[in-house]
């Protein structure tokens, strides 16, 4: 019953993020949302797994891929959705658009679009936490990819320099654009780079949400009591191109086909199952996630577009001189 | 004569070279298997294989230098930036090496290379994807500045950078890789094709009411904005300079000398940059034969927001020249 109880709201976020995710898609298609649309389809076990262990006060920040990880945190499906839509309640006033949500009040520090630099950010956030005695501290997100880039090691350098209460997560989806891992690292194990920085590593499948919560757990609980940074390699994929305007040509059906028989939204379900839930809960559930996607995209329909004053008014932050 | 598109122009003066000169590669994020981001490279693997045409990892401070290094000891790279708004990890390599090698060493070495990719914003690409980069490296002693804008200028001017002995900032642009335009037949095997000069503009229209600077995506801007002011009586002359820096000062100031009026358009902020160098330039040879304050169409001073209904703000528009050009001629 309590591992049921537990799962049950996993399930909805990760099923939330997948819908929100296919709306977005198809909004995208119809030209209701422009620009790069990065979507998590595949990945959503990733976020979940690793907001169910984070404390509501902890720093996260994420990549351009930020959609599901927002949602996770606890940012609503109408701002997000209004984002996509260039409104003026979306969660970055529609200024930022899908590659930068930014969502204080549920501690999503941003989607950053620039690969690398945001690493340190995150490394920032935790350097104030050990400033100021507190003991929130914050996760980054990253692509394989952007292992590559002088920002991560510069970022993982310092944190593990400053045993800064750091989570460094490199979501492994084995392609950065068109690009397999095999032609971008030397070394395919990204958790051997946490070595030279004296940093604690753990690498583990990021498809069931329970493996990624526990094991995400642990890199939480080291950072917080004073353990120093984790480097976490979370094994997943991503079911959908690069972005929108990716045919993914660059691997084969087949591949594709298999990655998706570890869904980590039907695996969620299958266990709800295995864990005695029946079919008509699960539907229900199903039906008020279908609800509030709707609402969302209704919302952002109907929401006023972005505001030039907004704009103007948020190039510099006010002063207090 | 051929009909083709910008994107395609590049392509042949990149496969040109390469089949020119042994020493010239292309490296960057996605040119080679995947075809390249904006399918720019398209087919080049094939044709020169992955000794020539390197796919690299993200990492651009370590592919600039690794091209810069290279040039320092005899080979030509061309290095893409998949947008230019990812060469700022790589400014260091830019700026401290690229631009400085040569004189620091006292004129030893020289380094041929050609920082290449599409500049400016794309579509609702927002803040850190839309930046038009010229400000930051027009003001940088020991590189060429190029930002063509038409098919024949981009194909041009490519060639004549990949032959340059100097580090060459190429600036594309990705709203104007469709656009289509007439450029000279291919080259006889062999045979050298049209190279266009360093800083010679290019008079775009001819008018004798006002002169209008521009380069680059606005540069259509502009064409139709000069279609509509024609309708009403006011011709422009339209002088793309094609190359940002050497500036071609001269064509420039002969054509405020016949209609002394001037307004330059840009995407770039309207702080500094060439937008502004333009008007010191032109007020300070034409003074006398200006009727009018210079007039400037800028990208608004805002980083570039993610609504449309903002950017679309925030670029220059037909509506934003034809009010500057009315401005500077005094009709309203
Ligand atoms: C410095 C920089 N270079 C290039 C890009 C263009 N770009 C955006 S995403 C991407 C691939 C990233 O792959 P990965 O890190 O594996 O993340 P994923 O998209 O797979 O989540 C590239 C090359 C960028 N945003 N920033
Ligand atoms: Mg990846």
């Amino acid at each position: 019953m309590a591992k049921r109880d537990e799962l049950i709201p996993l399930y909805r976020q990760l099923h939330l993020i997948r819908r929100f995710e296919e709306e977005a898609a198809r909004a995208y298609a119809k030209g209701r949302i422009g620009g790069f649309l990065h979507l998590y389809i595949g990945q959503e076990a990733v976020a979940v797994g690793a907001n169910a262990a984070l404390r509501a006060d902890d720093y996260v920040f994420q990549t351009y891929r930020d959609h599901g990880t927002a949602l996770a945190r606890g940012s609503s499906p109408r701002a997000c959705m209004a984002e996509l839509y260039g409104k003026d309640a979306g969660c970055s006033r529609g200024l930022g658009g899908s590659m930068h949500f930014f969502d204080v009040a549920n501690n999503f520090y941003g989607g950053y679009g620039i690969i690398g630099g945001h690493v340190a950010l995150a490394a920032g956030a935790a350097y104030k936490s050990k400033y100021a005695g507190d003991d929130r501290i914050a996760m980054c997100f990253l692509g394989d990819g952007a292992t590559n880039i002088g920002g991560f090691h510069e970022g993982m350098s310092l944190a593990g320099l400053w045993k800064l209460p750091l989570v460094v997560v490199i979501e492994n989806n084995a392609y950065a654009m068109g690009t397999p891992m095999s032609r971008t690292t030397a070394v395919t194990d990204f958790t051997t780079k946490a070595v030279g920085y004296g940093m604690a590593s753990d690498r583990f499948d990021g498809h069931d949400v329970r493996v990624v919560q526990e094991h995400m757990a642990k890199a939480i609980d080291r950072a917080r009591s004073g353990g120093g940074p984790t480097l976490l390699e979370v094994m997943t994929y991503r079911f959908r191109g690069h972005s929108m305007s990716d045919p993914g040509k660059y691997r084969t059906k087949e591949e594709l086909e298999e990655r998706k028989k570890r869904d980590p939204v039907k695996l969620a379900r299958q266990a709800l199952l295995d864990l005695g839930m029946n079919e008509e809960d699960i539907a229900a559930l199903d039906a008020e996630v279908e609800a509030e996607v709707q609402d969302a995209v209704d919302f952002a329909e109907n929401a006023e577009p972005a505001k030039a004053e907004a704009m103007w008014q948020t190039v510099m932050a006010p002063e207090d001189l | 004569m051929r009909t083709i598109r910008y994107r395609d122009a590049v392509r042949e003066a990149i496969a040109e070279e390469m089949e020119r000169d042994e020493r010239v590669l292309i490296m960057g994020e996605e040119v080679g298997h995947y075809q390249g981001a904006y399918k720019v490279t398209e087919g080049l693997l094939d044709r020169f294989t992955d000794k020539r045409v390197i796919d690299t990892p993200i990492a651009e401070a370590g592919f600039a230098g690794i091209g810069i290094g290279a040039a320092m000891v005899g080979l030509r790279p061309i290095v893409e930036f998949m947008t230019w708004n990812f060469s700022f990890v790589a400014f260091d390599q830019i700026v401290q090496n690229a631009a400085k090698i040569h004189q620091m060493s006292g004129g030893q070495i020289s380094v041929p290379i050609v920082f290449r990719g599409p500049n400016g914003a794309a579509r609702q690409v927002s803040s850190q994807h839309s930046h038009a980069v010229e400000p930051f490296y027009c003001s940088v002693p020991g590189m060429y500045v190029v930002a063509p804008s038409t098919p024949r200028d981009v194909k041009g001017l490519l060639k004549t950078s990949i032959r340059s002995n100097n580090p060459v900032i190429f600036l594309e642009g990705e709203t104007i890789y469709g656009v289509k335009g007439e450029v000279p037949d291919l080259p006889e095997d062999g045979a050298d094709g049209e190279l266009i000069a360093f800083g010679k503009a290019r008079i775009a229209r001819e008018g004798t009411d006002c002169t209008i600077v521009t380069w680059g995506s606005p540069y259509y801007t502009v064409l139709e904005a000069a279609e509509v002011l024609a309708k009403e009586g006011i011709e422009c002359e339209v002088v793309d300079p094609r190359t940002i820096r050497p500036l071609d000062v001269d064509t420039i100031v002969k054509s405020v000398e016949k209609t002394n009026r001037c307004v330059v358009v840009h995407e770039h902020w309207p702080y500094g940059g060439p937008g502004a160098e333009i008007v010191d330039q032109v007020q300070s040879r034409a003074f006398d034969y200006l009727d009018a304050p210079i007039g400037r169409v800028a990208g608004l001073d805002v980083p570039m927001p993610y609504a449309t209904n903002l950017e679309e703000t925030v670029l220059p528009t037909v509506e934003r020249v034809i009010d500057a050009v009315k401005g500077v001629t005094y009709r309203s």
